[in-house]
């Protein structure tokens, strides 16, 4: 098994071979796939611990506190025994709830979660999903969420959590349309919607060093409308313990929850991920095209350090979005998406084509 | 299904799609136990209710067996962010009455408390304001600034919130010597700290959306309503006791009355900013002057008041108080009336809220700056 | 016109508005600077509070477990809402007069509302303020106190003659 931290494609090489050399083809695909099922679903879980436990101690840290620090060191396995505590919760049913329905919205929303999570690259050679139509297909599975808010405030059978689940579903239905329009200007640069030809053509630089301007704009756009397509920070009305309605997962208790909690917080990762990856390089470690001893200083930190460092440069913004501003009331959202974000938008769009078809990026 | 177990009721929709809803006695935004009838229709307020009584604790009945001194420990669980200036109400009342001269000392720290009181009060609200419209940091660098001022609280007085120290005839026990010294850090402390306050919240672009043309009350409402303290003068009514009746050292300092005209949930905001200032202003003026002497007159150990009607007013940080005292010479009141400022400022909001979204009710009922043991008493 | 360059005045300052916010509480997080939070029970040693702290009322014994409540009731008068009762008995002193001598001086924590008109009236300085906060019990019973040490007697002044 040859292990290379910089190209990971040798080492699922050689376990395809390894696994080909026991068993017949269809059987190494069906082992392949349970194998990168485990690896997400241990990946999910992990991730998920992980961002709690940041959130925790980067809030802490803002407010002038400190945060856990009582179980375990420096609090480290807050979030497992919070875990613990959701998992040994009663499951209430609601009554006259529809009990299938009721069941049914937090996979939806995990499920929707996970296979988004699938298309990121996390490194070379670490790409469960490389769709050639990638950023098409991220954009049609994150809007399956929407069904699993709206069923959970369907189902729930109280006015209140259908009234959150109503403007959280109009949120998210505005805002996907800044989010793909954004995205949109990445693919005009790179010709192409996918994902490991989008790092690729960041050899030579990250695009909103290249795309200059536009791709800044777009950058910030994106940020501002994947936080209220997460239903998070100043955009949480769905959630917030201080407004009348209470939100679509009232009526949810113990480990569906929990579910829905979790999907919030890996949304939040893919969310950067994803940024990171059209935006920033994904993998790409930082280039400036001509300098090649640069270059190389560069490429010797790992790509998956790169990627997650990214990442979490980006998660720590939108965290900063949460703990620092108030809240924004259900027409002051619309009107900012559907007044600044989308005029803005097609603007940018215009002037990407014009640049593109000029020549006038780097 | 057993017996105990009622059967579920229909959820039943009024004609025009209108339905009620109570924001219950327990809310994270109602800041005490008060009840909100709400009806709505969509997301509009189209009645608002209040109803309160549910910490009535019969303060005023439990005056009239209790004498003068006794009543001081009473007066402190009303408006319990301004416990100093409760306190001072009573015993300025009582010396009308009966005609004691305090010693100067006693006048000029009782000043320095009710300033500090103010100070600590505003900055709980604005802990409190910004965490309901959902800044949640605001909430711990307000409270962080407010432990320093409850610090010198519990070093003179012995109580950080509950402190029963002015008495009818001074102060209950000479402050500590170092009082002077650590006002005036904390003073240097703050005013480091309030330019803060102004980068994270009243600049803000969110903010400002969401409280500018929110609530607006005119001066006419507020007049015949009777809101008095910030809430009135952020809709120009000058209303400021400190000024037109001053008492203990209010008449040597110079502060200027913070008004607004626009009557909205902004204007109420900055008056209460702007009130931090000249509070910490009219500190200035007197801590290096705070003279020598008794802390506290010769008062005889059972006070009789002459028969009659007594009344004093003071300003508290949310408004008047009044203290009204009718005494037939006993050495307990026979009947002792308080005149609260949150009670009077609490019946505007129907006139406020109706018309706005669920959403801005939060935002005037945080500007109103209401403490509900105030309105039960 | 004019509401197109409103349109991005507006834009511009309410971003700008936005990054000031960010720029304070990242700075907060970069440098945190002071941090209050006291890690309480395990500070026990180190907490200090201010002397006149309002815990609970004690009656300060000295060595020879004196203290100097002669039993007068003031205090009981004084408290508001008869958290104190004062029981005394007869007693014939070495002269052989029969004087007034504290039995038991009850104290209902329950009950107090730490006015402290009882420690500033007693005219002989018998009652105080100790510091100790922690006085919750698992007993209701325990609440009621009983302020005057068995076995002690009050202090005997020296009268200059």
């Amino acid at each position: 098994m040859s292990f290379n931290i910089y190209d990971f494609t040798s080492f699922t090489q050689s376990i395809h071979d390894g696994l080909s050399s026991v068993m017949a083809p269809g059987w190494v695909t069906f082992t392949e796939l349970v194998i990168v099922g485990i690896v997400f679903l241990a990946f999910y879980a992990l991730t998920g611990l992980a961002l709690v436990y940041i959130e925790r101690k980067v809030c802490a840290f803002i407010q002038n506190r400190v945060g856990p620090n009582r179980v375990g060191p420096y609090g480290l396995f807050q979030t497992v025994a919070d875990a613990t505590k959701l998992l040994l919760k009663e499951l209430l049913m609601v009554h006259k709830a529809d009990k299938f329905l009721f069941n049914l919205a937090p996979y939806i929303v995990i499920v929707a979660s996970f296979m988004a999570l699938g298309a990121l690259p996390f490194a070379k050679g670490l790409h469960a999903i490389d769709l050639n139509i990638g950023v098409l297909y991220i954009l049609a599975v994150t809007s399956l969420s929407v069904l699993g808010i709206l069923i959970a405030g369907w189902s729930s059978n109280s006015k209140y959590s259908l009234i959150g689940a109503m403007r959280s579903g109009a949120q998210v239905v505005s805002y996907e349309l800044s989010v793909g329009m954004a995205l949109l200007t990445v693919v005009l640069f790179t010709g192409s919607m996918q994902l490991s030809v989008i790092v690729e053509s960041q050899v030579d630089g990250w695009w909103i060093f290249k795309g200059h301007i536009p791709a800044f704009i777009a950058l910030i756009i994106y940020i501002v409308a994947s936080t209220a397509e997460i239903n998070r920070g100043p955009f949480d009305i769905a959630e917030a313990e201080s407004e009348l309605a209470a939100g679509f997962h009232t009526e949810y208790s113990g480990m569906k929850f929990a579910f829905f909690f979790l999907a919030e917080y890996v949304n939040m990762f893919f969310v950067a991920g994803l940024a990171a990856t059209v935006f920033l390089g994904g993998w790409m470690p930082l280039h400036i095209g001509g300098f090649e001893a640069f270059n190389r200083v560069m490429d010797f930190i790992p790509p998956i350090i790169w990627f997650f460092g990214k990442t979490f440069a980006l998660i720590y913004i939108i965290m900063l979005f949460k703990w620092t501003f108030p809240r924004i009331r259900i027409d002051q959202l619309l009107t900012l998406e559907w007044k600044y974000l989308l005029p803005i938008n097609l603007f940018n769009i215009l002037i990407v084509a014009l640049i593109v078809m000029m020549g006038w990026h780097f | 299904m057993p017996s105990y177990i009622s059967e579920p009721h229909q959820v039943i929709i009024g004609e025009d799609e209108k339905y009620v809803v109570n924001m219950g006695p327990q809310h994270p935004s109602t800041h005490g136990v008060l009840r909100f009838e709400l009806t709505i229709k969509g997301e509009t307020i189209v009645n608002l209710v209040p109803h309160c009584g549910y910490i009535h604790r019969g303060i005023e009945k439990m005056c009239e067996s209790n004498t003068y001194q006794q009543i001081i420990h009473l007066t402190d669980r009303l408006d319990y962010m301004s416990a100093h200036q409760n306190n001072e109400a009573v015993s300025l009342c009582v010396e009308k009455a009966l005609g004691v001269e305090v010693p100067e000392r006693a006048k000029v720290v009782r000043t320095i408390l009710s300033e500090l009181s103010r100070l600590s009060s505003h900055l709980l609200w604005w802990a409190a304001f910004g965490m309901d419209l959902g800044a949640l940091t605001s909430f711990f660098y307000a409270m962080r600034d407010r432990e320093k001022i409850l610090d010198i609280f519990e070093e003179n007085t012995g109580g950080r919130l509950i402190q029963s120290y002015i008495c009818p005839g001074g102060l209950m026990y000479d402050i500590q010597p170092n009082f002077a010294q650590r006002v005036k850090d904390l003073l240097a402390y703050l005013r480091k700290k309030l330019p803060e306050y102004d980068r994270l919240l009243t600049g803000n672009v969110i903010f400002l959306n969401r409280t500018q043309g929110i609530g607006r009350m005119s001066k006419e409402m507020a007049i015949d309503y009777a809101v008095t303290g910030p809430a009135g003068r952020g809709s120009g009514f000058s209303c400021d006791v400190r000024r037109y009746e001053p008492y203990s050292a209010y008449d040597r300092v110079e502060f200027k009355e913070i008004l607004y005209t626009e009557g909205d949930t902004f204007a109420r905001y900055k008056v209460r900013m702007d009130e931090m200032w000249e509070s910490m202003k009219i500190i200035d003026q007197l801590i290096d002057q705070i003279p020598d002497g008794p802390h506290t007159a010769k008062m005889k150990p059972v006070i009789k008041l002459p028969a009659g009607e007594y009344y004093q007013r003071v300003e508290t940080a949310k408004g008047e108080l009044g203290i009204y005292i009718i005494s037939d010479g006993e050495k307990n009141p026979l009947r002792f009336r308080l005149r609260t400022p949150c009670f009077s400022n609490l019946f505007v909001i129907d006139k406020l809220a109706v018309g706005t979204k669920i959403a801005d009710l939060i935002a005037i009922f945080g500007s109103l700056d209401l403490v509900i043991p105030d309105i039960d008493r | 016109m004019n509401g197109f360059t409103k349109y991005f005045s507006d834009l511009f300052k309410g971003v700008s508005s936005l990054l000031k916010g960010m720029r304070l509480t990242s700075g907060y997080f970069l440098s945190p600077g002071e941090i209050v939070t006291e890690q309480y029970p395990e500070n026990r040693a180190t907490l200090k509070l201010p002397k006149r702290a309002k815990g609970e009322v004690i009656m300060p014994h000295d060595d020879e477990n004196h203290h100097r409540c002669t039993g007068c009731g003031i205090c009981e008068n004084s408290c508001p809402n008869g958290s104190i009762q004062v029981i005394t008995r007869k007693e014939v002193n070495e002269e052989g007069k029969a004087i007034r001598v504290i039995d038991k001086h009850i104290y209902h924590l329950s009950m107090c509302t730490f006015c402290g008109l009882c420690v500033k009236d007693c005219p002989s300085n018998a009652l105080a303020f100790s510091n100790n906060f922690e006085l919750a019990v698992f007993d209701r019973n325990k609440l009621t106190k009983v302020l005057n040490r068995p076995g002690s007697s009050l202090k005997k002044e020296n009268k200059a003659s």
